[in-house]
């Protein structure tokens, strides 16, 4: 990737974290790791973001509210899973509440582990994301093009 | 009065960093009624204490919530410490109160700038995590974590602080002083501010103790309950302590007593730093819990009294372990506070009671 396609806009949902992550995602965007400098803008839409930043494991209660707002975001989009309970359940893979990391309800393209995942990870993992943006992007110009 | 419509309000909300659904009654702009609905977050982690012996469940105690998580791993290590009659050396307990206080600041600065934000201050918001950030530098260099800090362990702490390092991060925060002030004196003195905070979702002094609200939010209503002031560990060593009160018991006086309170823990740190004995950090811990064996603890986290109680049965793992956490107990008076306000006013109701979901969810 030599530059991104564009600035990606990311919202943030947190699964069943500790917090921990979620408040490092919020201070990716803050000052001290200033996430701004690459585009990243938080939006509390998802029909206008193109990254969807899930923390935390799912479980029988939020699974429906992960993927919906997943089905409401617009094609291109990518799922970031940050800190290793959405990647995997962590530290909480058995509890009885806990189902498993955010794979288990929709596709996930990065996975950003640690607990709390760093705000270092998570820049390098939204930079991923947007390469992979940048792919779906270009796969769906292709399609069009095909049809028309 | 027009007829009455039920507004859906989270758990995915711009102004919600956690999960919370409530259901907002409302007649015109006014909220009449609100019911909440929690369980986005649960994972029943009280359970995991009978597959992780005592001091493994501290790591997961510790991960009960990312904001308070000193918090959580020092009540947990002295309610086991009461458990198993364990006396932690006296720089341990100096050490853990000067990270908790800490921790509190950190979530302190975190909350005024969400505050910030439930009003459209946005500018604040940046400006309160910038200064938070100073606070995560001092964890990062003593602890290696800068949020999870897995520091304390049952019998004290794993890491020491040194000297010139104590010195280090009190005039660290002298120099955080200058820049909270600015800080506060906009948020206590902004007219625009005032506008949204002044008079906007009262809990009465009668309200507070009918419902045994806890931490800032009571202290805001004039309700004069610290756990801090019962002088347990390194508490006791300080020379006067006294909660900060606030008769009003609306939005501004929630965010006032919490400005001051974070003076009061750079305050309780420099004094706690410069009064630290020498000696070991930790006591070796050998054996299991009695059976029958049972030890309860309060702590004051930063959103008020958390409740801990454990039960030995012999083994190195524990019988039960329960926490009744400050935002369990708020719940009920963050929906009398929310009846009657203007539905424009919900956000800033919910931001000031400082709802901690995943404490209170587990």
């Amino acid at each position: 990737m030599a530059y991104a396609g564009k600035s990606p806009w990311v919202i943030h949902y947190d699964g069943s974290s500790c917090n921990g992550c979620d408040i490092e995602v919020l201070a990716t965007l803050c000052p001290g790791f200033d996430g701004e400098r690459f585009g990243v803008i938080n939006t509390g839409n998802p029909k206008h973001a193109d990254i969807f930043l899930v923390t935390g494991s799912v479980n029988e209660q939020n699974i429906d509210v992960v993927r919906q707002i997943y089905d409401q975001m617009i094609e291109p989009k990518v799922v970031v899973a940050c800190g290793i309970c959405a990647c995997s359940g962590g530290i909480f893979h058995d509890c009885y509440n806990v189902i498993g990391g955010v794979d288990q309800a929709i596709p996930v393209d990065v996975y950003a582990p640690g607990c709390a995942v760093r705000p270092e990870t998570l820049i390098d993992a939204i930079v991923a994301g947007v390469a992979v943006l940048d792919e779906k992007a270009e796969k769906l110009k292709a399609e069009k093009k095909g049809r028309a | 009065m027009g007829k009455s419509t039920v507004i859906p309000f989270g758990p995915q909300h711009p102004v919600l960093p956690e999960p919370l659904h409530l259901d907002l009654v409302v007649q015109d702009e006014t909220v009449i009624d609100v019911l909440p609905q929690i369980g986005f977050v649960h994972r029943g982690l009280e359970k995991l204490v009978e597959t992780r012996d005592y001091n493994q469940f501290i790591f997961v105690a510790e991960r009960i919530c990312g904001i308070c998580a000193m918090g959580h791993s020092l009540g947990y290590a002295e309610t086991v410490e009461e458990l198993m009659g364990i006396e932690v050396p006296t720089r341990a307990e100096y050490l853990r109160v000067i990270w908790h206080e800490l921790s509190r600041i950190h979530s302190h600065l975190l909350w005024l700038g969400l505050a910030a934000d439930a009003f459209g201050f946005e500018s604040m918001f940046m400006h309160c995590w910038r200064l938070r950030e100073r606070i995560l530098d001092i964890f990062e260099k003593t602890t290696g974590g800068r949020v999870i800090l897995s520091v304390v362990r049952v019998g004290g702490v794993a890491r020491d602080i040194e000297d010139s390092e104590l010195a280090a991060i009190c005039s660290v925060l002298d120099g955080i002083k200058s820049e909270y002030k600015e800080i506060t004196d906009t948020l206590l003195t902004d007219m625009s501010v005032k506008n949204r905070t002044v008079g906007v979702g009262t809990l009465t002094h009668e309200q507070a103790v009918d419902l045994s609200m806890v931490g800032p939010f009571a202290r805001a209503s004039n309700v004069s309950y610290d756990v801090r002031s019962f002088g347990r560990g390194a508490y006791g060593a300080l020379s006067d302590f006294q909660p900060i009160v606030d008769a009003q018991g609306d939005c501004y006086a929630r965010v006032k007593v919490r400005c001051l309170e974070v003076l009061q823990s750079i305050q309780i740190i420099q004094e706690l730093a410069g009064k630290i004995p020498q000696g070991d950090i930790a006591v070796k811990v050998k054996g299991n819990p009695d059976p029958g064996a049972r030890a309860a603890n309060v702590l004051e986290q930063p959103r008020g009294e958390c409740y801990y109680y454990a039960q030995g049965n012999g083994t190195k793992f524990l019988e039960r372990m329960r926490m009744r956490t400050p935002t369990s107990q708020n719940l009920a008076g963050m929906v009398e506070a929310l009846k009657g306000c203007d539905l424009a006013d919900v956000n800033m109701v919910i931001l000031t009671i400082d709802p901690c979901i995943s404490c209170t969810e587990r």
